[in-house]
């Protein structure tokens, strides 16, 4: 049986998953943004002047959902102020000078019994700093606390089904053994007894790899999957391991299903056995802009255009910087930009990916039906949006629309679909915000009238 | 270096930042593509007459196009080609022995009256080149109804002009032994351009599934519906099997199955609603041909069923991803309860 979902697309995949993964050396100046995942920005924990080492906390919230920020390098603070951050915006972030000493702060490996305790885990996942890096970037140790008791079937996301991106096949092939350890402490820390570790097929290098190393004693299974994006989405992964679907709306977990990502689970490796908080990460930089495309491993803070000098700069003027997957991938805004914990890649696009054009008119092809995953009907869904129908979106089911860009991709007329939808969801949010304030009012003024 | 970089404009497109290479332009180029084996059969049976129809034809569909969209000031839109195909399409469903002018009147219809009239490309709701040919046959019967003798049989048929096997289906009379599975399938018939060959027809409709241009979903259910329904009727005078592979064979059924029913804007896009238009169109096909005031059914089935594709549309909205039958069980039961509970 070959593991997938209904409807997707197959991109090229551009990939070149070169082994061994080269370094971008550290600059000489880091920007760590204190908003490195979903939920409450940090506090800087340090001062302008403070020196501060390799691995050390830089920033948090005590609030449950929020995840610590640790600084990449060791020096001097030079700057607490806004900087531009990758998804926009001007964002609190911690300038520090490098000393080119890399003079470590680690914290303790845990202990043979800690290793074994669920909550000993998550306090070190959350200590150090571990979120979806995916790309989502949602605090991992509230995502494992949420599902504990749900969860039935813990799911290893190896699917890596963006074009580009080579950071998780890489993390299998050169990190096998420690790899499979950290699934093992999040199998561990969702108390589940199995993990099964879903990877496409076109990786077939890791998974012999990984299989070779008796993955069976760790508690995972290697589920071999079929090429085709969205194969990494939480809600197919669940559908092509399981046979389970998730409901519209809901979580994986409530279908007793939990997806971490293959890059988490290294990350939790590095935090439990070798005391290393989340500073540094595999990137994928690429795109026909840049003149030597390479996967290197990153610290966290590196602005994009000190990277972009280091891949020998560009053979042709950049259009866009995209961050992450071209399909998924939003822009950034700003060559100042650094490298975040969620960054899997950053592609230097010119308009020779591009294939926007002017007036994009749809030939009712229904091609937009037939890939999208979540069985919606974007070619409706757009006509209701252009004409602001939101009781037709609704029916149409828009807010279950997750923005995979399959619709999009395989659009022969170019259609902005995907963003089309994007847009539908924040003013369905924006009316409901509207909405709930005006029964507010109106049960103040009830109130008062009483 | 640095400097410079600074002043680079940055693009914040639309997700996804890459995209399939098969444009509109390419499916359109595709399906002319496909048509050419058919013409090349109407071309060694008709001589040079059926390749000037469809040049007059395309070239006239294109200036038209142009025409009217800079008479409204609107964008140029002839470079995504769908105007050439409409013209070739049409010129497929005319006698291979028209004069020049037919296609260009028929074009103007096709292209300014069901197209442009109605927005362009992806709006109009009949299919531009057999709205085209249904005009013409209205308007110009004695010339649409007549069909020369093709090449192979010159030396067996007297004359110039002679019936179609169809016509002798219609009548329910034998069929001349010139007419069999073999000429029938390889297009040594007279008949429309593009409806001589089965043959050739098949080679274009396999390029286009491979090209993922069309699916196979109406063209099966619509041939599918015939061959069925013909088999269960039958004919006097035929075997029933026989009967069935005589009107698959005969008429513009496969033309019209496969290029016609598919047009991306006439047909549904829901998955069983193309099903269903293609169990329609099929179903109508029969219809005319067994109790119609014409011989041919195709082109008035399609017609029809295109004018139902919309509501087709809506009656198959599915259901999202994680709706499962059980909920789909549950919110109907609940749906009752409330009405009976209204009551």
């Amino acid at each position: 049986m070959s593991h997938t979902f209904k409807g997707g697309v197959h991109p090229n995949y551009m990939k070149a998953p070169e082994v061994p993964v080269t370094v971008i050396a550290p600059p000489s100046q880091v920007v760590i943004p204190m908003i490195q995942h979903i939920g409450a920005p940090c506090q800087p924990l340090v001062k302008v002047g403070d020196y501060v080492k390799m691995y050390q906390k830089i920033g948090e919230n005590p609030v449950p959902v929020s995840a610590p920020v640790h600084s990449s390098v060791s020096g001097k603070v030079v700057a607490i102020e806004p900087r531009p951050h990758p998804l926009g915006d001007m964002i609190m972030s911690v300038v520090i000078e490098n000393d080119f000493q890399d003079t470590p702060e680690l914290m303790p490996p845990l202990t043979e019994e800690q290793l074994k305790d669920p909550e000993a885990i998550l306090e070190r996942i959350r200590e150090a700093g571990v979120v979806g890096m995916g790309g989502a970037m949602f605090p991992t140790a509230v995502k494992i606390r949420g599902g504990i008791g749900k969860v039935d079937k813990l799911i290893i996301n190896g699917a890596e089904c963006e074009p580009y991106l080579n950071g998780d096949h890489l993390t299998m092939l050169n990190f096998p053994t420690q790899l499979l350890k950290g699934i093992e402490l999040v199998r561990i820390a969702n108390c589940v007894d199995k993990a099964y570790y879903g990877i496409e097929v076109n990786k077939q290098d890791a998974i012999n790899l990984l299989n070779s190393l008796g993955p069976a004693k760790y508690g995972i299974e290697i589920v071999p999957e079929e090429v085709k994006y969205p194969q990494g989405g939480e809600k197919m992964q669940v559908k092509a391991i399981t046979g389970r679907e998730v409901k519209p709306g809901g979580l994986p977990s409530g279908v007793g299903c939990n997806v971490v990502s293959t890059r988490t689970c290294y990350a939790i490796y590095q935090a439990c056995y070798e005391g290393k908080s989340v500073i540094e990460r595999i990137v994928t930089y690429g795109g026909s802009a840049l003149k030597a495309p390479v996967n290197a491993l990153t610290r966290v803070g590196t602005p994009f255009k000190y990277i972009a000098e280091q891949c020998g700069g560009f053979v042709k003027t950049p259009r866009k910087i995209v961050l992450g997957g071209p399909m998924m991938g939003i822009c950034a805004t700003s060559f100042d930009a650094p490298t975040v914990k969620g960054t899997a890649g950053v592609l230097f696009f010119t308009e020779e990916e591009d294939k926007n054009v002017e007036e994009p008119t749809c030939i009712r092809c229904g091609k937009c039906i037939t890939v999208c995953p979540m069985n919606l009907e974007p070619v409706f869904m757009y006509m209701y949006y252009s004409k602001d129908d939101f009781d037709n979106m609704e029916k149409y089911h828009v807010m279950d629309c997750f923005e995979c860009g399959s619709c999009s991709f395989n659009c022969p007329a170019r259609m902005p679909l995907t963003h089309a939808f994007k847009t539908a969801k924040v003013k369905f949010q924006v009316r409901a915000a509207k909405a709930k304030a005006k029964a507010e009012a109106e049960a103040a003024a009830k109130e008062a009238r009483k | 270096m640095s400097e410079n970089k600074e002043r680079i404009v940055l693009d914040v497109a639309y997700q996804p930042q890459v995209r399939t290479n098969t444009d509109t332009k390419r499916i359109m180029l595709n399906v002319i593509l496909a048509l050419l084996p058919a013409l090349a059969v109407a071309v060694w049976q008709f001589g040079v007459q059926p390749l000037v129809l469809a040049v007059v034809s395309m070239a006239s569909a294109v200036f038209f196009e142009w025409g009217y969209r800079k008479l409204m000031k609107k964008s140029n839109s002839i470079g995504d080609l769908s105007a050439a195909l409409t013209g070739l399409l049409l010129a497929m469903v005319l006698p291979p022995t028209a004069p020049w002018w037919l296609p260009v009147i028929g074009s103007f219809f096709a292209i300014v009256v069901v197209k442009q009239l109605y927005g362009g490309i992806g709006k109009n709701f009949l299919n531009p080149a057999l709205a085209g040919r249904a005009f013409l046959l209205a308007s110009y019967a004695a010339i649409m109804g007549k069909y020369a003798v093709p090449g192979s049989l010159a030396g067996t048929v007297d004359g110039v002009t002679m019936a179609t096997p169809l016509s002798y289906m219609y009548g329910g009379t034998a069929l001349p032994e010139y007419f069999n599975f073999k000429s029938m399938f390889l297009g040594t018939i007279p008949g429309c351009i593009g409806e001589l060959s089965t043959l050739a027809l098949l080679i274009g409709g396999a390029y286009l599934l491979i090209t993922k241009v069309i699916s196979w979903r109406i063209p099966g259910a619509y041939i599918g519906t015939v061959a069925l329904l013909c088999l269960i009727f039958g004919k006097e005078g035929y075997g029933n099997v026989e009967w069935m592979v005589y009107n698959l064979l005969a008429g513009g059924l496969v033309m019209g199955a496969i290029f016609m029913a598919t047009d991306y804007a006439t047909s549904p896009v829901t998955l069983n609603g193309q099903l269903l238009y293609g169990v329609g169109c099929g179903a109508l096909t029969v219809l005319i041909r067994y109790f119609g005031g014409f011989p041919e059914g195709v082109t008035y089935a399609i017609l029809i069923m295109n004018l139902c594709s919309w509501a087709i549309d809506k009656g198959f909205h599915r259901h999202q991803f994680g709706v499962t039958k059980e909920d789909i069980a549950a919110e109907k039961a609940a749906k009752k309860a409330a009405k009976e509970a209204a009551k």
